[in-house]
Parts: C-alpha cells; structure tokens; sequence
C-alpha cells in the first residue's frame, strides 16, 4: 500500500517541501526554546556556586555526600552493606537498610559515567551538580506531561515555570545534594508515564511509569505519595464512570511490577505490602479485578435484571471479604498501623501532641500563606483558573491533573516542605491557564486582522454599509482588548521571572554552613565558624573520639568533622535522642553520668549570642526539654520556663541557669563585650544581659570555640582519681 | 625540679663520649688554625655556620677534609654545604661552588660520630692552607621544655652543643657564638669564658684543643616563632603545553613546638592574643613566583576564606591563615594550587625541552619531613630524566585526568627532612611533540561530530523493525494524509490570496477608474484559480481513497466546497462591479447591486478561515 501511493505524492512534492518549512521552523523554535529552558533551569540555581563556594549545603545532604563518597571508594556491595559505627554510638546504624539509595546511585553513576568519558571531575562537584542536573531534566517531563494533557504550547510554559519556580528551587539550588534534587523528576516522571498510560492503555508505558515508580521508592520516602493518589484517581476514574480496559491495564501492570520493584529497596521491603498506607493501592487492585470480571459478566448476561442481582451480591461479598482481609490484618499485625508521619500529613495538629521530634524541625511546621506567595507568585492566582480549563475540557488526563494539584495543595497546607510536591502541579495547571489565555487572545488578535483590513477598505470606497458596519464595530474594541490582556499577561509573566530571580538569588541560595552578613562599611562579611570547628574536631581530637551535640548537627560533624557522634539528623531512635536532650538539660553533674554512659569525649553546642545568630541552641533548647521530658518524666518543661515564659536573663528559671547547656553556651561569656554601649555579657542573639555570669565548669573543659563564638566545644574530662 | 629531670638525660651521652675520646686519627696531618662557629638559634631551624682555616702541616697532598657531628646532632641534620672561603691558599676557586661532600665511616673512628668528607678539588699541599665555609641545617633539633605548656605560658627550648669544636683534627683556636632571639633566656651552662652580650652567647676562645674533645653546653631560651613542620607535603606540577604550570600543594602542617595542655579559652585568646596564645601562630607567609594567578587555598570540607594575596614583578605573596590559631601539637590540612605561566620555567635545549623550577616549598621558615614533589609530564612525553642537585629517591609513575587515554607519565622525586636551603632548582628532562597537543582538542571535535551525525542518522533513518506491520503502515499512511491535507491547506490559501487580488482590482477600479486593467486582473486571476483547482484536484482524490483520512475528509470537502462558493460569489461581485462602471452607473448603484453579495462573501471567508484555521492543526 505505502508503495503505491508514493509516486503520487513525489508529483507535488514542490509545494510539499514550502510547507513542511513552517512546520520545522515551529519545531525548530520548540526545540530551541526548551533548550534554553534546559539551560535556564541549570544556571539559575547556580548562584551558591557563584556566591559562595562549590559546597554542599544544609544538614541531609552531608549524609548523602557522605555515603556517596563511601559508594564511590568501596563500592556497591560494600556500601549495600554498610554498618555504620560512626554515628548513633553506641548502637550504630545499618546505612544499607536504613537510606534510600537512589540518590547516592546516580551521583555515582553520573560519576563513573564522566570517567568513562575520561572527564575526571571530583565526586563532589557531581554531588553539588546533581540538583540542579535533575532540575532540568524535570522541565523537560514538565513538557512533556503538559502536552499530553493539553498541547505543546501549554508544555512550553509548563517547562518554562517550573524551571524557575521558586518553591522547587529552594529544594534544587547547587550544592542542595538532597533526596529531593531527583525525588521531583522521578516523581513527575512516574505521573507523566502513568497518564501516557491510561491515555494509550499501551503496557509499555504503564511498564515505564512502573521502573519511573521504582526510581522515585529508591530515592525518596514521598513515594508513599504516588502509591496512594494513583489509586485514588483509578477510584475517581471508577466512580466517575470512566472505567477502561486503558485503565485496566496500566494501572495492573503499574501496580504490580511496581510493588515488586519497591520491594527491592531495602528500607522498604515487605512494607509495600504490609503497611497500612500502601493499603489503599492493594485495595484499588482488587477492586479492579472485581470491575473487570463484572464487566466480562455483563458481557456474558444479557438480562439486565440478573445482572444486576449479581452485581449486588458480588459489590457485598468483594467489599466484605476486603473489610475482614484488612481486620484481620491489622489484629494480626500482619498489617501494621499508618506511622505517626502519615498521620502528621492528613492531621496537621498529630504531631504537635504526639511526636515533639517531628513537630521540633521547622519544615515540618504547616505553611504560612506569605510562603505560598513567596514560593508560587503569580502561580497562585493561574492555578485556580487553570483548574477552571481542566474542567472545561475533562478527559483522564486532566482529571488526574486536578487531582494532583489538589491533593499536593493540601499537603503543601499541612508542611512547610511540602510546597515542593505541589510545585509540579501548580506549574502544570498554571501553565495550562496562561497557554489557553494566551492561545485565545492572540487567536483575536491575529484571526481579525484581514477582516478588519478588509472592512476599512469597504469604508473608504463607501461610507454605507450598514449591515457589516454593526459587526465591524465590536470587532476593534475586542482586539484591542485582547491585545492589552496580552500585554498584561507578559506583564505578569515577566514579574514572575523578576520575582523568582531575586527569591532564588536572595533567600535560596545559601549553603546554611557558611553565614555571610553585611559589615558596618556594606563589605560582606563571612562567618565560617562551623566548619572551622568541624575542621578542628578532624585534626585535633583522637580518632575515636565520641561527640554529643543536638542532633541537628550529626550529619554535619561525620561528614566534615569525622568524629563519632551520639545523635544525628537520622531521627530513628528517639530514646537516644531523650536521652542527649536530657543531658544538656541536667545540672552538670547529672549530664556528666549520663555522657560517662555514652562514652562521650567532647560536647558541641552552638551558639549564637555574639554573632546575634538566632538559630542556636539555646533557642532549641526547649525542644530538648520537651523530647528529653517526653521519655524520661525528670525533665519538666515548667522547671525551665517563668510564668510560662521562655528567659535567660536574670529573672530565669534557676533550673535553666544551671543546667548543662546554658553552662556551655555562655561559659565565660559573662567577660565579654559584645556590642558597646551595653555591659558584658550580653547577649544578641536574645537581647538581654544574661543572668548567670559566672559559670564554673567542673566536669568539662572548653576546648575550643571557634571566631565567632558560634560553635564552642568542650572536652568531657577523665574522671578524678579516687584518692 | 626542672634542671633535674633536664640533666638525668644528657649525662648518659657525657659518658658515652668520655669513653670514646680516645686518640685515634692521630695520622692526619691537618690542622685547624682557626675555627669561627656561629650558631643561629632565631628560628625552629638550626643553621650552623662554620668558618674553619685548615692547614697542612704533614708532607702529602691532602685531598679530603673530614667533618664530625656527634649522633645526636647527625640524625637531625638536614642540610650541609662546604665552600672555599677567602684563604690564603693557593687553592682560590669561585668561592660559592658547595664541593662535594659525602658520608664515610673511617675505621679509626667511634662510630657514635658521623663523619662526613669534603673532596677539595686541587688538594691541599704540605704547608699550604685554606678557609672552608661549612654551613649545617639542622631540624627538629631544639627540645620544648618543658614538653607540654598551657595556653598562657610561653616555649621553652632546649639546646645541647658542644663549647669545643668536636672534629677529628687537632684546634689551635676556636670560638663559638650563639645568636638567640630578642627574649629571655631561662639559663645556659655558665663555662669560665662564657659571656652573653645582648641576645648573643660567646663562648671561648678556647685554644689548642686536642681532636675530639667535647665540652657539653645547654641553652634554655624562649622561642615563640612558628613551629611550623609540614609532616607531609605532596608538590604536584602539572605541565601543559597550552601555556600553564599548575602547581597544588597539599600540605600537612603541625606546630611541633611544645604541646599545649589544658583548657583553651577563646576569650582570653581573643582579647590578649600575644599574653594568652604567645606560643600560636596564625597565619604562614608563602613567596611564590611572579606572575603566578589563580591562587586557591582549600581543605578537605571547602574553601578557606582567610587568605590574602599581593605581589609585585619580583614575588607574588601569599598569606594564609589556617581555620584555627595554631597550638602546640594542633594539625592543619590544607591545599593551596596557583597557576604559572610556562614560558619562565619551560626551555629547549637540543630537541628535548626540560621544565626548571624550584625544589621546596614556598613557604617561610617550614621544616618538610617528607616531600613529594610530583612532575605531570604530558601525554606521550618520552625519555624522561631528573637531575636534582641533592640525592633525591626517584620513581615513575602515571595519572590519568582529563581527556588522558593511556595517562601522563609522572615523575615523582621523595625527600625526606627539608629545608628552605633546599629550595633550589631541580630540572626534568623530556620528549613531547607539538603535534600530540592537538590529540585531545581533536577527540573532543570528533566526539561532538559523531554525536550530531549519529542524531541525524537517528533522526533520518527508518529504524523500525518490522516493515510491515500494520501500525508502520499505518503511521506511513498518515503521514502522507498530514502531508497532503498542508498540501490541500496551501492551495486553499494561494486561492485565497488570488480573491485577495480580486478585491484590491475592484479596490483600484473605485480610485482610479481603469477598467481596462482590472478586466486584465480578472482575466489572470481566473486562470490561476482554474489552475489552483486543477492541481487541488489530486490530493483531494487521494484523500478520498485513503480510509485512515476518513475522519479529515468532511472537514477538507466542506473547506474545498466552501472556496468554491466563495470564488464564485467573488467571480459574480466583479463581474457586477465591473459591468456598472462600464455603464457609468452611479456608485451608490453598483453598491446596492453587490451588497447582497458581499454580505455573503464575507461570511464564506469567516468560515472559510476558520476551516483553514482547524486543518492547519491537524
């Protein structure tokens, strides 16, 4: 058949080739705008690397780096197996069981592949690298996502918001060597790959999103996310009425390979099947069988009536058989109850009451509106009308689309950090409002014009022509409308990417290690205090050495530091976590048996009082009480507090003037000048004069405190002899 | 207290020397006339300088001079050069060239001594003299004491030297001078003819000593000058032939004065830093080459942002500040790594080119016990050689970086026990052809050009498997279809622009009248359209026949139909307007006989270009 229609084509193969020009100009702008898109999304988070340092950043990203660098030395199997005696001393940590490793993996892969290509660049500037890598490749899903749900066009702006959207940057910027970084792209990935799917019902899609899925488990506990609205959409598809065999099959071959696959990830294991929030996607499965069998027996029944009778007792029998599968279950513990972090998202106040140590770290505290606005600008006021194009034009695809962006907006409500899985969605469906806005306006303005031409010239022949002068009429006005809306609209657009430069430049690009201020003459002024203690603790404490600090700075003192430390940003056993917070809120003598128990030989404290650095630990501290006093019933926060009331004056709790962390946070601080005109001893991070200031030390010795004061370390002295 | 434990240890080495002062190496006939020791004790460097006058009073030419340091000396001794200094002898050569010197072990000799031999270059003749000018650098040789002190206390040294100058040959005259730094000086071994003159001991002279003797001194002092030490330095120097010496240095620094003990207090630090951390240093000067540029200074965790540099024609400075003050018995790692530009240290010489470049370290005063001084030669360098002015352990070996396929060879030269005396220049010879510098440009191209030819392969080729299967056919088909519905969309749009040409004639008719050129107008445009319609003719047929066109095809025969209406309403409007003004009829007329007609037209085209509009998505 193809070959005789070939010569009749070639006889006007001329024109042919003219046309095909405008069409490749098109593709040739489409590729050559989301290229520079590609670019843009790489260079904008570069401004760390610029200010800064090539450095990694913030707390998590240590540990990566840290295991990374362990992955790249000793190897996969070596790293899969990993016990860790670095951290958590006594008790260790099996790194292997306990990490997800996606992150790791690709770093060092992107690694092993530059040194394939004879490019020998260090492993951390990969690491550094990688964030921003992924968020490029992110746009290009982004594109791709939106265009099967709406069109190119709309693919276009997807790509072009979300490659400078503030609330994904701050996850993204250079040196951010996060889960995160890759977690988006795969999880934008497995959406696009799973709606292709339902659009296609074609198995190797549905095969895609399943290795897309198992990405995103080997990267980043948010999976839980996609195993859960997947479901939920295969359930509103259901209810809605829109069941297909499409659906059928992509969401089987998704789920079921895409399970086997998770159950691969260690630290996931039997979980996928076991937990009670993968649950709701075993549920779905079933309940899918059960449509499609009755399905085939509506097809087989003719009789309406029987089949409905059967449909009755089947509906009653699969929901029952479920509801007592799940009871037994979860009276066996074969099934194991949702955890406190899923309950934390669906009830924002859970783990205020219930687990101090989620409720204590300040991305988990729910969103404050400014950080809406701060973090989607414009995008905030597109996603509503976005959402009103969705439903204008529902199809599977942008019912999944709604369902994203609405269920990712309540989860962005509930936690700080959450925005980030909203990002995609909110770029999305944005993008889908300015694509059609704009499509139709310039549609005006453009389909008008001839008639508008031709009209005027009718007017100069004759003035009379009463009937088309009516039509003519409402046209000008409705251009000119159209084109001042369009004008608005690259108003808008433009503040955005002015709004989400100046976020990315000003809030989100500081490594969070090194501070940086302006000096009294506007010169910049660096505080590398931590990793000038850090460094310290490298060179001049004994290999072996045990350091307490709050967990906060674990990761940070095995990475840089390479000391043991007692606690780290793991969270895992918040006994062990008690056990440090209730140490540093003893008397001295009570901390220095506990920190005999634990072998500790050097406590670090942070500090900020001379700086006037607020995030310190003494501003901490009343989360060590709360999750000290939450195992061990010694600590009583009240003790700390006067009226209820948080001080470290003069008027303080004496309990809080004694105990072991204000003893090293203001050790000899009380001889100290700190800003003029106020007396020593005064602190700026708080604003008071303190109100102990003359701190004897008998079981520690301060053993270093670095320029800024900011980190002060001190030794745990031998004990005394007896005689 | 202190004096006790101090003395307990030297005085077994007293005695082992008592023992050993026996008169052997009575044959050599040499005489030391005079000899002129000064001792510079400022730094954590010994460096001692002696002048000795050496006569011949035996009948035979002598050859060879000896020196002797006493173990505890010779095991720490890093540095010794011998030159001929302004005698009276015959023997006057350029009086900077060091001779050569060697250690040898005499028979007739205690073997507690370390004897090293100078080979004067014409002899020494019976009654002849000369003046010899031995420079000694010793390192690690001054003990803290006491060994550990707390944050406040300042250092303490220890130094052992012998009153007498300890040699194998018999000294008429001899004196000893000892330079010590501006401070205190805690107590020195008050000999009879010792004197101390501001921060300068003497002692002696001391006349006709037999060979051999040994007249224990002790100086206890106070020192707070940089103990620098680096434990380990690796110096590597990355040749390109683009123009660039990269030098990185990766330093192991440890401050090997006394060790501090105790609490160390930022405060007390902070606010009298030269009472309560005498003993510290804080930063380390480093003097590089001119012209050097992109300096960096950085450790394992990151960049160290306390550093400054300046520099002039002659040196470019480096300070540089470790992350912490350094005390007693503290570490520092850190690297720092500049650029150099080649042509000052890269020359020819008969087909080979060889790289000249300093051997040390450019650091200030730094006692190196180990260097690695690694030369990256590149790519494809052949018959390589190293000549090092002092006995270097030398291998080879090979790095691989950027771009490399079979890795750079690499010359790496071990030293142990180095001084800023050893900062001489050291050369390597080698082989490299220009061309080979354009291999890595080249693979580069290379790489990038089968990268495009493979996408544009990709892109032209026809790479599915099965030929025909029904959906390739399929995607074929329509292919074709998309390609002739543009095709149909471009007639349509050329008829368009013809109508477009009928109403500017009717346009010009109104202005100017001509109807002789509008009938012309008509008359070219009606065959184009005839034309137009021909060729539309075949596309439309095949769209017909094509089933996968099915569901375009009403939308295309409608747009087609619609045109036709239009053309013809077009055609008749002309034909109107046209036979009016042949008939001198009013405008208002002609106007009233074509309303009815244009309203329709401009509805066709409304709906025509919507048509058009919705094909063109296709």
């Amino acid at each position: 058949m193809a070959q005789d229609l070939k010569p009749s084509i070639s006889s006007f193969s001329l024109p042919k080739t003219l046309k095909l020009k405008t069409k490749q100009q098109e593709l040739l702008i489409r590729v050559a705008t989301l290229a520079l898109i590609y670019v843009l999304a790489f260079i904008t988070r570069l401004f760390s690397v610029l200010r800064y340092e090539s450095m990694i950043h913030e707390f998590d990203p240590y540990f990566n780096y840290r295991t990374t660098l362990f992955l790249t030395r000793n190897g996969f199997a070596e790293f899969w197996n990993w016990f860790d005696s670095e951290s958590w001393y006594p008790l260790g940590r099996i790194i292997g069981g306990t990490l997800y490793p996606g992150l790791m993996l690709t770093a060092a892969a992107i690694h092993s592949l530059l040194r394939f290509l004879r490019l020998f660049v260090h492993i951390r500037e990969v690491c550094v690298l990688t964030a921003p890598f992924f968020a490029s490749n992110t746009t290009l899903v982004a594109y791709f996502f939106a265009k099967e749900v709406w069109d190119s066009g709309a693919g276009i702006v997807a790509a072009a918001l979300i490659a400078i959207c503030p609330g994904y940057i701050s996850r993204s910027v250079a040196g951010s060597y996060d889960n995160e970084g890759v977690a988006i792209f795969a999880l934008l990935l497995t959406f696009y790959l799973f709606v292709k799917a339902v659009n296609t019902g074609s198995l190797a899609w549905a095969l895609g999103s399943a290795f897309g899925y198992f990405y995103m488990v080997s990267a980043w506990g948010g999976y839980v996310f996609i195993i859960n609205l997947v479901p939920l959409y295969v359930l509103v598809l259901l209810v809605t009425g829109r069941y297909s065999l499409r659906l059928y099959v992509a969401y089987n071959c998704m789920y079921v390979l895409g399970m086997l696959l998770a159950m691969q990830i260690r630290f996931v294991g039997f979980q996928h099947v076991q937990s009670g929030e993968h649950m709701a996607s075993m549920g779905v499965f079933f309940l899918l069988q059960v449509f499609f069998f009755l399905d085939w027996v509506r097809h087989l029944l003719s009789d309406t009536k029987l089949f409905q009778s059967f449909l009755k007792i089947t509906v009653t029998s699969a929901v029952a058989v479920g509801a007592v599968a799940l009871g037994v279950g979860m009276a066996s513990g074969y099934i194991s109850p949702w955890t406190g972090r899923f309950y934390s998202l669906l009830d924002p106040t859970y783990a205020k009451d219930h687990i101090p140590i989620i409720a204590s770290v300040s991305e988990h505290q729910p969103t404050a509106w400014s950080s809406f606005m701060f973090d989607f600008h414009i995008l905030l006021f597109l996603f509503p009308s976005g959402l009103y194009f969705c439903f204008k034009r529902l199809s599977d695809a942008t019912i999944f689309l709604v369902m994203y962006g609405l269920t990712s907006m309540y989860f962005a409500g509930v936690m700080v950090r959450l925005i980030l899985v909203a990002t995609p969605a909110v770029c999305l469906i944005s993008a889908i409002a300015v694509s059609a806005t704009i499509k139709n306006l310039t549609r005006v303005v453009r389909a008008k014009s001839p008639a508008v031409q031709s009209g005027s010239t009718k007017g100069t022949s004759t003035a009379k022509s009463s009937s088309k002068g009516v039509v003519d009429n409402s046209q000008p006005f409705q251009r000119n409308g159209a084109i001042v809306l369009l004008l608005g609209a690259f108003y808008l657009l433009s503040r955005y990417a002015i709004h989400c430069t100046w976020v990315t430049s000003e809030a989100y690009s500081s490594p969070s290690i090194v501070l940086a201020a302006r000096g009294a003459h506007g010169q910049r002024v660096i505080f590398d205090d931590y990793r000038e203690a850090y460094f310290w603790l490298r060179q001049n404490t004994p290999p072996d050495a045990k350091v307490m600090s709050w967990w906060d700075y674990g990761y940070q003192i095995t990475a840089m530091g390479n000391r043991t430390v007692i606690v780290d940003n793991n969270t895992w056993n918040n006994t062990h976590i008690a056990t440090v917070g209730r140490a540093m809120s003893s008397y001295e003598d009570e901390a220095y048996e506990i920190m005999r128990s634990l072998d500790v030989d050097y406590v670090l404290v942070v500090f900020g009082g001379v700086t006037g650095y607020s995030s310190d630990d003494i501003n901490k501290f009343l989360w060590m009480v709360r999750i000290g006093g939450g195992v061990f019933p010694v600590i009583k926060e009240p003790d700390y507090l006067v009226n209820g009331e948080y001080r470290v004056d003069k008027g303080a709790a004496p309990k809080m003037l004694n105990c072991l962390m204000y003893k090293l946070s203001y050790y000899r601080f009380g001889e100290l000048t700190t800003e003029y005109g106020k007396p020593p001893g005064y602190d700026r991070a708080r604003g008071v004069e303190i109100g102990n200031k003359d701190i004897k030390l008998e079981y520690l010795e301060e053993a270093f405190t670095t320029q800024n004061w900011i980190v002060r370390i001190y030794k745990v002295k031998p004990p005394k002899n007896r005689w | 207290m202190k004096r006790g434990t101090m003395r307990s240890n030297l005085f077994p080495l007293l005695f082992a020397f008592a023992f050993l002062f026996s008169p052997v190496l009575s044959a050599s006939d040499l005489i030391l006339a005079k000899v002129d020791r000064r001792i510079d004790l400022t730094s954590q460097i010994v460096r001692i300088t002696t002048s000795l006058k050496v006569e011949n009073t035996g009948s035979d030419v002598v050859s060879e001079i000896l020196l002797s340091f006493p173990e505890n000396q010779a095991k720490h001794l890093a540095y010794l050069k011998a030159t001929l200094g302004e005698g009276k002898g015959k023997a006057k050569t350029s009086s900077g060239v060091a001779l050569p010197v060697k250690a040898v072990q005499p028979n007739d000799v205690p073997p507690a001594l370390t004897i090293y031999s100078v080979s004067l270059p014409n002899g020494l003749g019976k009654g002849h003299s000369l003046t010899l000018d031995v420079l000694a650098v010793f390192t690690h040789i001054l003990q803290p004491f006491p060994e550990k002190i707390n944050q406040g206390d300042i250092q303490l040294l220890l130094f052992q030297e012998s009153a007498q100058y300890l040699s194998p040959y018999a000294v008429k005259a001899q004196s000893l001078t000892l330079k010590l730094p501006d401070a205190r000086i805690e107590s020195y071994s008050k000999l009879e003819n010792a004197k101390l003159q501001g921060s300068e001991l003497k002692y002696g002279p001391y006349e006709n000593i037999p060979p051999f003797s040994y007249l224990p001194i002790v100086i206890h002092y106070e020192n707070n000058l940089p103990f620098a030490v680096a434990k380990e330095l690796v110096r590597e120097i990355e040749i390109s032939h683009w123009g660039n010496v990269q030098i990185t240095e990766h330093y192991e620094i440890i401050h090997a004065g006394a060790q501090s003990k105790g609490e160390f207090s930022r405060l007390d630090y902070q606010t009298r830093p030269y009472l309560r951390g005498a003993s510290a240093f804080r930063r380390l000067v480093a003097k590089l080459p001119p012209r050097a540029h992109s300096v960096y200074y950085r450790d394992e965790i990151g960049n160290i942002s306390t550093s400054s540099l300046w520099g002039d024609s002659r040196k470019t400075e480096l300070e540089i500040e470790p992350r912490y003050p350094m005390f007693g018995g503290w570490k520092t790692t850190f690297t720092i790594g500049y650029g150099l530009p080649l042509q000052d240290f890269l020359f020819g010489l008969d087909g080979k080119r060889f790289l000249n470049i300093s051997f040390g370290a450019p650091i200030y005063e730094l006692v190196i016990d180990t260097i690695f001084v690694k030369v990256v030669l590149p790519e494809g360098s052949k018959d390589i050689s190293v000549s090092v002015p002092f006995p270097v352990k030398e291998r080879q070996e090979t790095k691989i970086s950027h771009l490399d396929i079979v890795g750079r060879p690499v010359v790496v030269v071990e030293k142990n026990n180095v001084v800023p005396e050893h900062n001489e220049h050291f050369q390597v010879y080698y082989k490299f052809n220009s061309l080979s510098m354009l291999t890595e440009p080249f693979m580069l191209i290379s790489g990038f050009f089968f990268l495009f030819v493979a996408c544009i392969v990709y892109s032209r080729a026809d790479i599915s498997i099965s030929k025909s299967s029904a959906s390739y056919l399929a995607k074929l088909q329509w292919d074709e279809v998309q390609a002739t519905t543009q095709l149909i969309h471009g007639i349509i749009s050329r008829c368009l622009t013809a109508h477009d040409k009928l109403e500017t004639s009717l346009h010009d008719l109104s202005r100017t009248g001509d109807v002789q050129a509008c009938k012309a107008t008509r008359k070219s445009v009606d065959s184009s359209l005839k034309d137009l319609s021909k060729e539309l003719k075949q596309p439309l047929s095949f769209l017909q026949s094509c089933p996968q066109a099915a569901q375009i095809l009403p939308k295309v025969e409608e747009l087609v139909t619609k045109e036709r209406e239009l053309q013809e309403k077009l055609v008749l409007k002309h034909t109107t307007v046209v036979d009016g003004y042949e008939k001198k009829l009013g405008g208002r007329e002609i106007e009233n006989r074509i309303a009815s007609y244009q309203q329709k037209i401009t509805a066709l085209r409304r709906e025509v270009d919507d048509l058009m509009d919705l094909i063109d998505e296709i």
